[in-house]
Parts: structure tokens; sequence; C-alpha cells
């Protein structure tokens, strides 16, 4: 399955009129995303792609019953787009523009969260929205719906969720991930920002809960703490396997490397950090993108092993453990006592790499 | 972008911070003028966007207009952490009884604007903040900002007169004013100094501005400095592209942020050393690709490009296009590596074939090729 879009999910597009926005809706259409709706504001009553154009998000809410809004308007007008969707009660809003000033973005953000908190706080629409991005690629759920820029071509229904601060760089790796038959649930880029929305804590806490993902890719880079603090949320509250990978490791500090979020300051940021942030957890790291698709699969025979370890009869736990393990399970004294142990043996390692995350 | 000093005071002066009178020279005569106008002690302090100014000789006191013809003399000389000084600010100098340190910064982890404040200001502020730490006061604000008595409250314990928490308190309440409505990611003053007389002087200025905020900002391109940017630099600028300058021998060009430092590190990884960080963007027309390669070039380290590319909004046949283009206009001296994967990739693959150009579709082959061919030129 998926987090935040699925089948159900109703798209309006706040831009549509705009280059972007009349591209990536063909895009979306011909993905398969049920993009309802357009807004912007002057075009009401025109046609894009055959999706019709509203003046405002609340004429096309009261319309079309649109549940999800991607926002690709320029950056000046960005953050009064969002507020927009906000006071329509739309749920889930995607906001692509990059390079909105970040006290605009300060404002939405906390503006979103209070709204969280206490939806009827005298807003025209109740609502709790939740705010991906901004500067970000929006989301995909394989097969079932696109909100976003993200190339569909390239993904792959399967069990890994993936996350990440970047937008090209999540396509090698979802590429990689597909090329060696490790589909994803959803694939989604949270931003490269400094200031934004959703952050990879929330983000792990949906994987989290999801009952088709089974392992999470997460990929993060210089600048800000937000790697650090998923780790800290790992160790506390993720129990599926994640692998992680940090762009950024030759970065010299003080240089913003394209991202306004991707800049070593002050002595914190770094990658180093930030690795070693989730080494400390258990988090392997993958030093190169073409090294993330073995670590999943590793970690995912692993999960196998262990879910089938944790069936009421052990012997066939131990059968099963043995089968993820080539090596061991080729031992020269392989007796029905002897598999019993390392079943138990492995079992104790599956303890205590858990209670040390 | 970060302002000059002298820049950064024009904007506290122009929010009613108090400053002291000075101006700005490129030359030992216009310093010397600047002095006799001033009168009195005047100090001279390089403008150069690295801190460490004082300990490199780039801030000296002089008495009167010829010591500050001299002193101006000496510092327009310096290099300051391979920065040459083009300007010297001359400002009236002040009796300093107390240094103090305010700061307001956009804390990212907290999501909101941070104020700092010390009673240990002075350069030596960084070995504070590692040393005891607890020295520093940090206060999250609202993003309605401070209320005054707020602003008090912070400072009471700092300062023992009320007059000069009166003081301290609209200092800060102005310099909020100056970071919110002056789109600033850092305002910071550094020493707030107090006179024996009991008044305080922001003595120093440091201003970063949001670079995403311009657009509501006419005045901001009169403060960027032609000469402080590389040619490179300003290019990539003026183009739409992100480019920082590193010190290897292998360019790259790549789209997008995340993908352009992952593409540095892999270089890395398997021996080479990146020349640069550039990312041409998202929807990159062969223009874009001309202008990347013109920047590249520039640089005479430079061994070998290697282009990379997923191709999403960017299309792989724009990037081809604008390769060939380039190639037509002015042949490349050094080796080209190309990687292109993503929308329009088989488009791509015949244009760069027609002119006997081939592209690798993994991102490892590619660096891997790159990092050989700038062995290959070496030796």
């Amino acid at each position: 399955m998926s987090i935040l879009i699925d089948k159900g999910t109703r798209l309006l597009v706040q831009g549509i009129t705009g280059r972007d926005g009349g591209f990536h809706t063909r895009q979306m259409l011909d993905y398969g995303t049920k993009v309802v709706a357009g807004v912007t504001p002057g075009r009401g009553g025109e046609k894009i792609h055959g999706v019709p154009v509203f003046d405002s998000v609340a004429e096309a809410m009261a319309a079309t019953r649109a549940n999800t809004s991607m926002i690709v308007v320029p950056a000046p007008f960005a953050a009064d787009a969002i507020f927009e969707a906000a006071d329509a009660g739309v749920g889930l809003i995607v906001c692509i523009t990059e390079g909105i000033p970040v006290r605009d973005a300060l404002a939405v953000v906390h503006d979103i969260a209070a709204l969280r908190k206490s939806p009827d706080s005298g807003r025209p629409a109740r609502g709790r929205p939740r705010l991906i991005g901004p500067n970000c690629p929006g989301l995909i759920s394989p097969g079932l719906s696109k909100v976003g820029i993200l190339p569909g071509q390239i993904c792959k229904p399967g069990s890994v969720g993936v996350v990440s601060r970047s937008g090209t760089l999540t396509y090698e790796v979802v590429h990689q991930l597909s090329q060696s038959g490790l589909g994803q649930s959803t694939c989604l880029g949270v931003g490269g920002d400094p200031v934004i929305g959703t952050t990879f804590v929330d983000t792990l806490a949906l994987f989290e809960d999801d009952s088709e993902t089974d392992a999470i890719v997460l990929i993060g880079e210089i600048g800000g703490t937000d790697e650090e603090e998923a780790a800290q949320f790992i160790k506390r509250r993720v129990r599926k396997p994640v692998v992680a990978f940090i762009a950024g490791q030759t970065a010299p500090p003080g240089k913003r490397m394209g991202h306004a979020g991707a800049i070593v300051a002050g002595g914190t940021g770094q990658a180093s950090e930030k690795i070693a942030a989730f080494r400390a957890v258990g988090v392997p790291v993958a030093r190169v993108p073409s090294e993330i698709p073995g670590l999943v699969g590793e970690l995912l025979e692993r999960r196998r092993g262990r879910r089938a370890s944790a069936r009421p009869k052990s012997r066939h736990a131990g059968r099963s453990l043995a089968a993820s393990r080539p090596a061991r399970a080729a031992g020269p004294k392989r007796t029905t006592a002897k598999r019993g142990t390392a079943a138990r043996g492995g079992g104790r390692r599956t303890a205590t790499r858990r209670s040390s995350r | 972008m970060n302002l000059h000093e002298y820049q950064a005071k024009e904007l506290f002066a122009r929010h009613g911070l108090p400053v002291l009178p000075g101006q700005v020279a490129t030359t030992p005569e216009e310093a010397r003028n600047i002095a006799t106008s001033l009168g009195d002690t005047v100090v001279l302090k390089a403008q150069v966007l690295v801190g460490g100014r004082g300990k490199a000789g780039g801030v000296k006191l002089a008495r009167g207009a010829e010591e500050a013809y001299h002193a101006a003399r000496a510092i327009l000389g310096l290099k300051i952490q391979d920065l040459p000084v083009r300007k010297v600010l001359v400002a009236r100098a002040a009796e300093i009884a107390r240094e103090l340190y305010l700061s307001i910064v956009l804390d990212r982890a907290a999501q909101l604007p941070l104020v700092m404040l010390s009673a240990e200001g002075g350069v030596e502020i960084e070995e504070v903040a590692r040393v005891s730490p607890e020295k520093i006061l940090r206060r999250h604000v609202s993003l309605d900002g401070l209320r005054p008595y707020q602003a008090r409250s912070l400072f009471r314990p700092l300062l023992a007169d009320g007059s000069q928490v009166s003081q301290a308190a609209d200092i800060l309440l102005r310099l909020w004013a100056v970071f919110r409505d002056g789109d600033c990611t850092l305002a910071e003053i550094n020493p707030l100094a107090v006179t024996p007389e009991g008044k305080l002087v922001a003595l120093d200025a440091k201003v970063t501005l949001d670079d995403n905020a311009e657009f509501r900002h006419r005045d901001w391109n009169l403060w960027r400095d032609p000469e402080d940017e590389t040619p490179g630099a300003r290019l990539a600028r003026e183009r739409g592209l992100s480019y920082v300058k590193l010190d290897g021998d292998i360019g790259c060009v790549v789209n997008g942020a995340g993908l352009a430092m992952a593409t540095m590190d892999l270089v890395k990884h398997y021996g080479g050393e990146p020349a640069n960080f550039l990312d041409i963007g998202g929807s990159s027309s062969p223009d874009k690709v001309t202008a990347a390669l013109k920047i590249i070039t520039s640089d005479s380290r430079v061994r070998v490009i290697l282009f990379n590319i997923f191709g999403g909004i960017t299309r792989c046949d724009d990037v081809a296009r604008g390769i060939v283009q380039s190639l037509e206009q002015s042949p490349l001296a050094v080796p080209l590596v190309i990687r292109l994967t993503g929308t329009n990739e088989d488009l791509a693959r015949k244009i760069l074939a027609e002119r006997g150009l081939s592209a690798t579709t993994s991102m490892d082959e590619g660096v891997r090729a790159a990092i050989a061919k700038a062995q290959e030129v070496f030796a």
C-alpha cells in the first residue's frame, strides 16, 4: 500500500495554467492521478488538459471535492497559495515551488501546525492540513497516484518506503532500487529548504505505521539536524529496517550547496555527524548510492527471518534463519540440535541489536 | 548574501540603531579625508567577508588624519584569508567600558528566530560559546516578535543600570525589525559596547540576508559587490546556476543539488578530487549547459568534465543539445565524460552520437571513467 496518497487521492493543482503546472498536470494524468481541478486567480472557466480551472481553491473544493493540492505557483505567491489551501480545508498540501523566503515559510509552517492542533480556530473550513515541502519533488505511490514532479517510469510498486531531502538524488536511488527488483510503497521528498512542513520524523512515523511498508530508505544531506532527530526517533519508535545515505560528505563548510538548507554552518550539519548518529542507533549508512539496494535487500531478508523466528514453533524458525544465512547453514556440524542453538543465538543477536537502537 | 560591515551599519542606521559615523574608503587619500571630517580618533577596519580581521591586522586605531592615511595604506595592501582588501571603513572610535554580545538568528530545528545575548561580547565570543556556553543566554522569539517588557527582562540580569537596560531593550527591538523586515537569517552586534558615559553603541554589524527574499528588496542589488565574486560565480548567478568552486581537477555538471553533492562524494570515494559543485537546476535549457561549460573551463585546474544527468523535469535531449552547441562554438581542451538517464534519454544519445559522443547510463561508471581520464591527462 502507501502513505498519504493512493487511488482515493483527488488532486487540485494551484498554478495549473503556468508552464510547469500544465506540463506536470499532463504527466500526472498520464500516470493515473485523478487531477480534478486547477486554480489560477482570473482564469476560472478555462480547461487545461480537460481539467476545469477555478478562480479560488474554495470554489474548486466545492465543485470537485478535491482532498489534495499541489502548488506550482511562483515563489512570491506560494505562501499565499498555501494559506488559501489550508483555509479551504485541503487535507494534504504539496508545495513544489522553490525559492520561498524563509520568513514566509516560517509563517505557513506555524499556521499549519496551529491548525493541526485546533482545526476549529475560526477558519473558513475545518481541517487538519499537512504540508509537504516547500522546494520538494512531491510524492508518488507507484501504480496508485503521483502528486509532484517525480518521473513515474522509474518507480515500481513494492514495499520499500523512500524519504529524501533531495529531488534528482531520490530518482537515482529509486531507479537503482527498482532495477534491483525492490519496489516502493511510497517515495516522498520532504524538500531542500531549512523550514519545511513535513520532516523525516513525521514521514518515518507514517512508514512505520503503514502495513505495506517493510523497509525504509532515508536520503539525507548536509545542513540542519533533521537527520540526527530522525536517528533518535528511529531508536525510540521505528522497528522496521532503515538504510540511510547522506549526501555532501565532501562539501566545504560555510558554502551553500544549491539547496538553501544544505549548508554546513558553525560546525553543525556535517555529514560525518549525521552518519555517526545513524550508525549509533544501528542504522546502516551506505557509502555510495549503489550500496543502498544491497543493504535494503539484506535487511529485508533478515527481517523475514526474524518474523519467521517469532512464530511459536522455533524449529521452523531455525530453518528460516539458516536459509537466510547460507554460510552458517552450510557449516559442517549441521545437526538438528545445533540448528536449534544457532536459531536461539540468532535470536539473541537480534535482541541485542534492537535494544542497542 | 552576507553584507559588509559598512553595509550592515547603513541598514542598522536606517532602523535607528546607534552606530558611530563613518564612511568607506578605497584609497589612503580617501581615508585621510574621511578622518579629517570625523576629527578625533578613528578606527579603520578592512571590509572583507571573513572573520578574524582583527587578528590579521585588518583593524587599526588612528589619531588624526596622517595616522589614518598610513593605517589605510597598510590595511588596503593586506590579503585576509586569500581575499585582497579593497575597502576600508573609517569610523569614529569609541571608548569602551564593557562589551556585550547580541544577535538574532534563525533556529531551523525549532523553526523560530533565536535571540542570543552575552555579557562577554567581543572577539572571543566563539571561545565563550565553546568553553562556557552557559554564559550565552538563548531565548526563542515568536513570529510576532518581542514585547518591550520581554526585551527589558532579557537584559536586566546583564546590566545594573536602568537607563542601560532601556537602551539595550530598544536596540533589541530595533534589531528585531532589521531581522524581520529586512529578511535576514542573521543580524548580529558584536560588540555591543557600553561607553564610560553609559551609552550603548553597535561597534560592529554582521548581517546575512535570505537570498530567496531578494524579489521584495530592490536595494539588495546595490549591495552586491561584483568584486566579491569570481567571474565564474557571477556568470553562474546570472544564469541561475548554483556553483561552488573546489580544489580538485574533475569538473562536475549535474542537475539537482542532492545529486550534485552525491556526485562529488562519489568522485572522492573512487579516489578523485572534484573541482566544483555545479547544479544546472530543474528545467535546464541548452543555454544553461553552455554557461556551465564556460564556467568550468575557466578553471585551469580542470582535467576532465563529467556530466551526471538524471532526467526528470530536466530533459536529457536539452542537455545533449547544449553540449553539442558548446562544442561547435569552442572545442574543449579537456576530455568529456557523459552520464545520462531519464526523460528523453534515447533522443539525447542520438544527438550525441551524431557528433561522435557517447554516454553511459550508470553514475558509478561515469565517475570511474572520469577519474581514469583525469589520470591519463596527468600521465
